[in-house]
């Protein structure tokens, strides 16, 4: 598959907004769907509907086939060492909560110390919140430096004789930075220290292989890979989801159940109750060969060159200021304009079909960090060209005519 | 044009210079204000009279275009205004940022009534609609003498 005409696989670039052709620049936020993700889903429900997992009949064990194929193909786009490794969310939010209920339950104290970095998303720091109300345990850190980077040297200062979980982000959806993970996890693994990755920007635009990576924890967020919403992954090494407890209990996570106890599936199935988003998954598959048909090298290269153009474009742009200049930087523009709040460029650039999102995107303690209140950012997915970079920068250039500005 | 009717030039020039942004010294009645959604803060001070009409007002925060705009012109014209007066404008402004084609109020002069109708942009953009509304929120809660942050999703 092509990717200099991949636009015409998204049946929503067909529609007008505004009048305008669509030129979406906010998959940061969630991507648009290929055609073949849209038809699993119609076709499964069509024509192959069933819950999975429990009944024998024709229709429910063929669901159940298709439903683990999916775990099968993720695991091999990941490389995980293990299929019982993957296990399905309902997002990456969930993946995250699953980990610090867990892990929190089972093994931190009150005074232990969670690790985490000022880039995170709210999903990485609100779950080890709960564990600090209820547990005592104390969150740090890692400091972002000038160019919106945590750097191997900002973790390993902040990590301590009480660190007991590392959890870093692969790639900031605000600066873009793309943070060292397997130095991270090399570090942490010499003190025994287990790691966590919020993957979910890095899953849709690296190349991802959790035995070379070697993290211990990996959350995917599917609506943000071409899939479906209200599914994600947990990606767990094998002696985690072994040692560590139940999250939520219910019907298909069991083993046995008596009026006195209770034994415990085994996995997947011990992380996966009641029934799943059985479609999603299905139709996920479809967005793992989507990818693995276009290649991650060939996206890695295109959403590299569509960055490169991007900071050159706007850095000639008067007024327009790049947040975050990493060496090491993904599909991600964030940016202001002098004297235009990020929320009047939104509504402004809408107007011309240019979709791209503004605020603080799920992270206050960098926009804090920042001195900004609201950034304006613009990211990127497979289908954007180098047009959509032209529509950006006339628009914004719209939006300072607007606002009187040179 | 749905744009030129959002930033008209008078949103634009209250926006970028919005008029009474500042704390005043001898405030006896504040609220703060909070849109989680976009981050746009604001913060009310009141110089309230025993009978509790408007002596002075202003405020401080920040936000885009739509919200500086609306508390400069808020402020500017309920500056002296009785406690009754105040209720009414605010109720008929919430009123037409939301369905009303117009204001109805005898409480303003036309000119004033203008200025207002000029945030009424706002309504083609609904997720926009909460930028305009909160400076008035917080004013309320402010008269009102409430202690909590008024929070915009807690408003339709």
């Amino acid at each position: 598959m092509n990717i200099d005409n991949i636009k015409k696989e998204f049946p929503i670039f067909n529609n007008k907004v505004h009048n305008n052709d669509l030129v979406y620049l906010d998959s940061a936020n969630s991507s648009q769907k290929p055609q073949v993700v849209i038809d699993r889903i119609y076709d499964f429900y069509t024509k192959e509907f069933s819950n999975v997992g429990r009944s024998v009949h024709y229709l429910a064990v063929a669901a159940t086939n298709l439903y683990e194929n999916t775990r099968i193909s993720v695991q091999k786009y990941i490389n995980a060492n293990d299929k019982n490794e993957i296990v399905f969310t309902k997002g990456a939010t969930e993946a995250i909560n699953l980990v610090a209920n867990t892990f929190g339950q089972k093994y931190l104290k009150e005074g232990d110390e969670v690790l985490t970095t000022e880039l995170e998303h709210h999903s990485n720091y609100v779950p080890w919140h709960y564990l600090r109300k209820s547990k005592g345990i104390k969150i740090e850190f890692a400091e972002v430096n000038e160019d919106g980077e945590v750097t191997l040297e900002s973790i390993e200062k902040k990590i301590s004789q009480k660190t007991k979980m590392i959890a870093v982000t692969h790639l900031s959806n605000v600066t873009g930075a793309i943070l060292p993970i397997k130095e991270i996890t090399q570090l942490a693994h010499s003190k025994e220290i287990p790691v966590l990755v919020d993957g979910c920007q890095g899953a849709p635009h690296l190349k991802l292989d959790m035995q070379d990576l070697g993290c211990d924890f990996y959350a995917i967020s599917c609506h943000k890979m071409y899939g479906p919403t209200g599914l994600g992954i947990l990606y767990a090494k094998k002696k985690w989801l072994e040692e560590l407890p139940p999250y939520q209990g219910g019907g298909g996570m069991i083993k046995e159940v008596s009026k006195k106890d209770i034994s415990y599936g085994e996995l997947p199935n011990k992380y996966e109750a009641g029934t799943m988003a059985t479609a999603q998954v299905i139709a996920f598959d479809q967005s793992i060969k989507f990818l693995e048909n276009i290649g991650i090298e060939n996206i890695m290269k295109h959403e590299k060159e569509l960055i490169n153009y991007g900071q050159e474009i706007l850095r000639k742009n008067n007024s327009v200021e790049l947040i975050g200049n990493p060496k090491n930087k993904g599909a991600v523009l964030s940016f202001t304009i002098k004297g235009i709040h990020p929320h009047d460029i939104a509504t402004i650039l809408d107007e011309d079909g240019v979709a791209i999102r503004a605020g603080h995107h799920c992270c206050q303690i960098l926009h804090e960090k920042l001195g900004l209140a609201a950034t304006a950012r613009a990211s990127f997915g497979v289908y954007n060209n180098k047009n959509d970079i032209g529509q950006l920068n006339s628009s914004i250039n719209k939006c300072k005519k607007i606002f009187n500005l040179k | 044009m749905n744009l030129k009717e959002l930033y008209q030039e008078i949103i634009l020039d209250h926006g970028q210079n919005p008029h009474n942004l500042k704390k005043i010294e001898n405030f006896n009645k504040e609220a703060k204000g909070y849109n989680p959604l976009c981050g746009d803060k604001v913060h009310i001070y009141l110089n309230l009279d025993d009978n509790k009409n408007i002596k002075d007002i202003s405020f401080e925060g920040s936000g885009c275009a739509i919200s500086m705009a609306s508390a400069s012109i808020m402020t500017d014209l309920l500056k002296n205004k009785k406690e009754k007066e105040v209720q009414e404008v605010v109720k008929d402004f919430l009123e037409m940022i939301k369905e009303k084609p117009e204001l109805s109020t005898k409480v303003l002069l036309e000119d004033e009534k203008m200025k207002l109708m000029c945030l009424s942009g706002v309504k083609k953009y609904p997720m926009r609609v909460k930028c305009a509304t909160l400076s008035w929120h917080t004013l309320t809660s402010a008269m009102d003498g409430k202690q909590e942050e008024i929070n915009t999703e807690k408003f339709d």
